[in-house]
């Protein structure tokens, strides 16, 4: 097989005006994370990392305007220790997220690692894109933010910290400005030895966006009783959401069997579902408290 | 550094090197072209196929260093200096991969071959990991590609088992081929990646067709300059509209009912209809802003609802349908009425269904090209003397002057009957004079072609205290969308199966076919006897509790009887297996139900388990219609045999089942025959593949074809009827009274169409039309069997997990054991997907993450039992099996919902809110009292 073939697919059948296409893609793709800011600097840049959302997006459209490709810069890939945080690079694809061992306040991560679209997906997806796309049922989202996880966005003018409550502001909207490349995914330390869990509820088994899904991470102290608890839900508002208040009546419980019995409807009140192809809005929310319930004996059983 | 870049406004090149298939290449390209692309436009590796441009579906799945993605999603520029492995390339990596390859065949895992090289390729991630993967690493490891035709259970098995040392195939002798697990004789092809589908081959300087479609379910339009769109639009050659269509523009695949327009003509109506088509370029056309299409949309009210289209004051779509009524359907027998009245029990459901998509792996694709006064056209397609009756009316030429060459079909199921593609390529071929190509993207497909129909539907079933069905009071009303298609054959067939297999001397059943304004409903594995089967099967579960009996027993004391007559009042006289397969699953029920009562007395958790069994009969060909089919053979010079047959082999398995058939017939091995498959240049019309009939009709055909070449030859060899004939390598024998005597083939002039000696057989199945009322001989032969389904409902959730489908089929004579289980696995898959998770919404989920198939980790494992209660009418004594094979699933998991947690569900699918809706109602209810 002669492999050579130079044939410009995307361009201009010989032409030389651009009135009748408009402006098509300009593939660029920065070896350094300084060269990827100042690149997004210039105003209508896209990120494509490990393309899973930028092609499901683009449908039968092709990409116009700069394309930077950020998929090499190995400065922000993997994960690594300091002092305080459990560092994700943002370009940390969710196969390794799997293969990486991880504390067990990170099972809740790995589980939903697990439940990402496809083997395909989870070698190409990254974290940080899953959290940028902001869809309501990223299933990276929940995990991370009952982790409490910090993000650090980095542009030509430096480094900005971020709680990743704050990030995502809604369906497919967050606090990313059109220069910002999400470097890291910053997991705090202190609860490392907490036990969590992931729960995901979708019509099949595999490559399947989720009805519901829930994330809990529970630390109890020496006599058993929980001191901390996080429970986020997702695909239930139109972003995934904590139980702030679940999270309050669950100190001083005992984190063993019968813990779920703590939740109640209300405490799910903050949860605003919608109706849609996959379930009802009322099914989502009375799903969720079981999977709520659920979620924390899956925690009581690992403590 | 930067790598590339270019003045602004302009696409930029990158030279990529990479390694593929262990050879080196360079290409230049976009850097954000997607790895798919490359593979197959640029370096002619169509083994990696595109189901869906998303990650929804796997089939393009390569390696990429080793692992498995979704080469779709992968740009150009990121396989710089990587190493890439697609189908083509797996047999050189290790021998375990070719191995692997071989196991497929042997097991059956591959029928269409679409999903094929994406689970060998995914398979092959795993096996390079682990060489003696367990079933749920399997699972895991293709649950990232959908299958639409196997059920994935013999793709599990094949990947478990590539280990496994296996002899060569090793072809039955001759005569003993029918019954025979012979490999797929287009096996090779499917797991090698050189078969070629719809969107596998590019002619030379084709251009591109890109239809611009409606986007609101209905719509008045107005174009614009169409000339100065042209004009300002460099590689853009024209634009077709309604005015361009020379012929009649006019088609539908039933003529009397011929209704849809190749474009339509001011008003659109469904979301998703062709009202022009821009031809030019391929790369211009790719990089072609649909929205800058000058046309302007005037949105009008549309009828979404079979209630909204019956409406007094509804809009009529079609000036000539009233209350948008396409067609109505009536089979009634006895006195219905009085026999409810004087039963002892009388149960009443209601039941709806909604849309189902084919969601087949492949899109619609393929060419058309001008050659002379003859316009080519090859494509995937169910049906391609249908394309060329229709395309030449289309056209304004006769039917000879357009060829069919279908190419092999990555899935139909119902929907590759009808046009897609055709009629735009060879418009646009035929004004340009240059080939043209279109390949539908996944949510084109979706949005234009057809559905199954949803149907809303009513029913009386009534026994007395014997437990004998004295009466059914059948209606439903179908949503047949905004063109005819196949509603006529819904509705036609439904009264005629919507009473089971089983004797009902009081019988009405009236449905009624109604359009709106959606995209057309159609034909899907089944013509609606699914949708029937779904509400009959649970209002007789509900009749037997009523009774008190046993719901198996129940369905075995009424099943149909040779000497009883159906609700049309044909006697079949023989061949009748129901009765047989509902005792065949009689043990494993009976251990089924106990222990899944064991089960549910302990739990003490969320999960309850139950048990359901339904019955189907399904009448094989078309409805009281004629539907020949031709098969031709000839023998050769060499003394091989031509065998021209014209069924187009969707994945099901003709090609390997026909020349079964007939090489039994003529006394031949396997390996003596080359196949000459369906072209309407080359081959007779063999009808369409559907309506289960081309194993039952073609096969018939291909059987006297056969019979007629033997006797051709024993008659020039001098023998009688009784002589054999030996088919050696070296030339064909024939002996007779312990003389053999060597036939000179040689000397022998060849005929017409370039054989020796031509036979040919028509066969089409003897009927009768039906009266007014329904009653006559719709068909010749009915397949029978029942499904018994074991499930697991959590019934916090309303999540329903399948555990086992047994399924109990006569076939009347297994002409391919493999190829039939098959048929059977992948239709209880789809029962599954109908059951609990398929519906498409119009106008919402247009691809394939919003609309669920089921994927490898919902099917449970099948367990098939082959009934062979022969027909005489049927090559061999076999009947067809495609369509019998989905009907009971649905129906058996509906029942088994009910065994387990005491719910009807009324609206099919039994999606986990509905299912949860509905025990909480049930939990209400008792609280309430």
């Amino acid at each position: 097989m002669c492999c050579t073939n130079i044939r410009g697919s995307y361009r201009n059948s010989g032409s030389d005006s651009d009135r009748s296409f408009g402006a098509l893609a300009l593939y660029l793709k920065p070896k350094t994370l300084q060269e990827a800011v100042s690149l997004l600097a210039a105003p209508g840049g896209q990120i494509l990392a490990g393309g899973t959302d930028f092609y499901p997006a683009l449908g039968e459209r092709l990409p116009r305007g700069n394309v930077i490709d950020i998929s090499v810069l190995s400065e922000i890939r993997g994960i690594s220790y300091d002092d305080q945080y459990i560092r994700i690079g943002g370009l940390t694809t969710w196969s390794e997220v799997i293969r990486t061992p991880l504390p067990c306040c990170l099972d809740a991560l790995k589980a939903a690692a697990r439940e990402i679209g496809s083997v395909q997906i989870q070698n190409r997806g990254t974290v940080a894109g899953n959290l940028c796309n902001a869809s309501p049922a990223a299933d990276g989202v929940p995990p991370l933010l009952a982790l409490d996880a910090e993000l650090e966005l980095s542009s030509t003018d430096g480094l900005r910290r971020m709680q990743l409550g704050e990030f995502i502001t809604g369906n497919r909207k967050t606090m990313r400005r059109p220069g910002e490349i999400l470097a890291a995914i910053l997991i705090p330390r202190k609860i490392e030895d907490a036990v969590s869990s992931f729960l995901k509820l979708g019509a099949r088994k595999y490559l399947v966006i989720s009805i519901s899904m829930v994330a809990a991470v529970v630390q109890q102290n020496h006599a058993a009783l929980v001191s901390e608890a996080r429970v986020a839900v997702g695909s239930c508002s139109a972003m995934a959401r904590r139980l702030s208040e679940l999270e309050k009546d669950l100190i001083g419980k005992p984190l063993q069997q019968g813990i779920g019995a703590t939740v109640r409807p209300e405490h799910l009140a903050s949860l605003s579902p919608i109706d849609d192809v996959r379930a009802t809005a009322d099914y989502r929310r009375d799903a969720s408290l079981t999977l709520v319930r659920r979620a924390l004996e899956a925690c009581a059983g690992r403590a | 550094m930067v790598t590339a870049q270019g003045p602004p406004g302009h696409s930029d090149l990158e030279a990529i090197s990479f390694v593929v298939n262990e050879q080196g290449c360079q290409i230049a390209t976009s850097g954000v072209r997607r790895l798919s692309r490359v593979l197959r436009e640029d370096l002619g590796l169509t083994g990696t196929k595109v189901g869906c441009d998303a990650g929804d579906c796997g089939a393009c799945t390569v390696l990429l260093n080793g692992e498995p993605v979704c080469a779709c999603l992968v740009p150009a520029g990121q396989v710089s200096g990587c190493e890439v492995t697609t189908v083509e390339g797996l047999a050189a990596r290790t021998p375990l991969l070719g191995r692997l390859q071989q196991s497929f065949l042997a097991h059956g895992a591959a029928q269409c071959g679409a999903c094929t090289p994406g689970m060998l390729v995914a398979a092959t991630a795993l096996l390079e990991k682990n060489s003696s993967p367990n079933e749920a690493e399997v699972m895991e490891a293709i649950g990232g590609v959908l299958c639409r035709c196997t059920g994935y259970g013999k793709i599990v098995s094949a990947i478990i088992e590539a280990n496994v040392t296996r002899s060569e195939p090793v072809s039955p002798e001759a005569g003993a081929a029918v019954g025979a697990r012979l490999i797929r004789l287009d096996g090779q092809r499917k797991v090698d990646g050189t078969e070629i589908f719809g969107a596998d081959e590019t002619p030379a300087e084709t251009l591109a067709v890109r239809v611009i479609r409606c986007p609101h379910h209905r719509a008045r339009f107005q174009f614009g300059d169409l000339d100065g769109f042209v004009a300002d639009h460099p590689g853009v050659e024209s634009v077709l509209t309604a005015k361009d269509v020379p012929g009649i523009d006019c088609y539908g695949v039933i003529p009397k009912f011929a209704d849809q327009p190749v474009f339509a003509h001011r008003e659109a109506r469904f979301r998703g209809e062709a009202v022009a088509a821009v031809v030019g370029e391929p790369d211009a056309l790719e990089a072609l802003d649909a929205a800058a299409f000058p046309v302007r949309w005037e949105e009008l009210p549309p009828i979404m609802t079979i209630d909204e289209g019956l409406a007094e004051d509804a809009p009529r779509i079609h000036r000539h349908r009233d209350q948008n009524v396409l067609v109505r359907g009536r089979v009634v027998r006895g006195d219905v009425d009085r026999a409810v009245a004087e039963s002892e029990i009388v149960v009443e459901g209601d039941y709806e269904t909604g849309f189902v998509e084919h969601a087949y792996i492949e899109p619609e694709a393929g060419f058309a090209r001008r050659v002379g006064d003859t316009i080519e056209i090859q494509a995937c397609t169910q049906s391609p003397y249908m394309d060329r009756a229709d395309i030449a009316k289309i056209l304004g030429v006769p039917p000879e002057r357009v060829r069919i060459v279908p190419t092999a079909v990555g899935g139909g199921f119902g929907s590759k009957l009808d046009l897609s593609i055709q009629p735009f390529v060879a418009l646009a071929a035929w004004k340009s004079n240059q080939p043209v190509r279109m390949v539908y993207s996944r949510t084109e497909s979706i949005v234009s072609t057809t559905k199954r129909h949803p149907a809303r539907m009513k029913l009386r079933a009534a026994a007395n205290r014997a437990g004998k069905l004295t009466a059914l009071d059948f209606s439903a009303d179908f949503n047949t969308g905004a063109y005819s298609s196949w509603g006529p054959t819904v509705a036609g067939r439904v009264p005629v199966h919507a009473s089971g297999p089983y004797y009902v001397p009081h019988y009405r059943a009236l449905t009624r076919a109604v359009h709106t304004n959606i995209v057309p409903a159609g034909a899907f594995r089944g013509f609606g006897v699914p949708q029937a089967a779904i509400a009959q099967e649970q209002v007789y579960d509900d009749l037997a509790d009523e009774v008190g009996m046993d719901r198996l027993e129940f369905r075995i004391l009424n099943s149909l009887e040779n000497e009883t007559p159906t609700v049309t009042g044909q006697l079949l006289g023989e061949g009748v297996g129901i009765r047989a397969c509902f005792e065949a699953l009689r043990p494993k029920w009976l251990a089924a139900r106990k222990t899944a009562a064991e089960f549910n007395s302990k739990a003490a958790g969320p999960l309850r388990q139950g048990v359901g069994v339904a019955g189907m009969w399904y009448g094989c060909g078309n409805t009281s219609l004629p539907n020949p089919s031709t098969v031709r053979i000839g023998l050769k010079r060499d003394g091989r045999i031509a065998l021209h047959q014209g069924a187009v082999d969707i994945g099901q398995g003709s090609n390997t089942v026909v020349t079964q058939i007939c090489a039994d017939a003529v006394g031949a091995q396997i390996t003596h025959f080359d196949l000459v498959s369906a072209d309407t240049a080359i081959t007779p019309d063999c009808g369409k593949t559907s309506a289960s009939r081309q194993t039952f009709i073609t096969g018939k055909a291909a059987h006297m074809a056969g019979v007629k070449l033997r006797e051709s030859i024993l008659k020039l060899g001098g023998a009688c009827k009784c002589g054999m004939i030996e088919f050696g390598s070296r030339g064909v024998r024939v002996v007779e009274n312990g003389k053999s005597r060597e036939l000179q083939l040689k000397d022998l002039p060849l005929d017409q169409h370039g054989y020796v000696i031509t036979c040919e057989a028509t066969f089409d199945p003897p009927i009768t039309p039906l009266d007014e009322d329904g009653q006559g001989t719709p068909y010749a032969v009915y397949g029978f069997g029942a499904h018994m389904a074991e499930i697991e409902v959590d019934v916090e959730l309303g999540t329903v997990r399948v555990l086992k489908v047994t399924a109990a089929h006569d076939v009347g004579r297994a002409i391919n054991p493999t190829l039939i289980e098959g048929q059977i696995e992948g239709g209880v898959a789809q029962g599954l997907g109908m059951a609990l998770m398929e519906e498409f919404f119009p106008g919402k989920g247009e691809n394939l993450h919003d609309y669920l198939i089921p994927s490898a980790g919902d099917v449970p494992p099948v367990e098939s039992i082959l009934i062979e209660d022969p027909s005489s009418i049927g090559p061999f004594g076999a009947k067809g099996i495609g369509e019998q094979a989905v009907i009971p699933t649905a129906p058996a998991i509906l029942n088994a919902i009910h065994d387990a947690v005491g719910v009807r569900i009324h609206r099919i699918p039994a999606t986990p809110d509905r299912v949860r809706a509905a025990i909480l109602a049930k939990a209400n209810g008792a609280a309430h009292g």
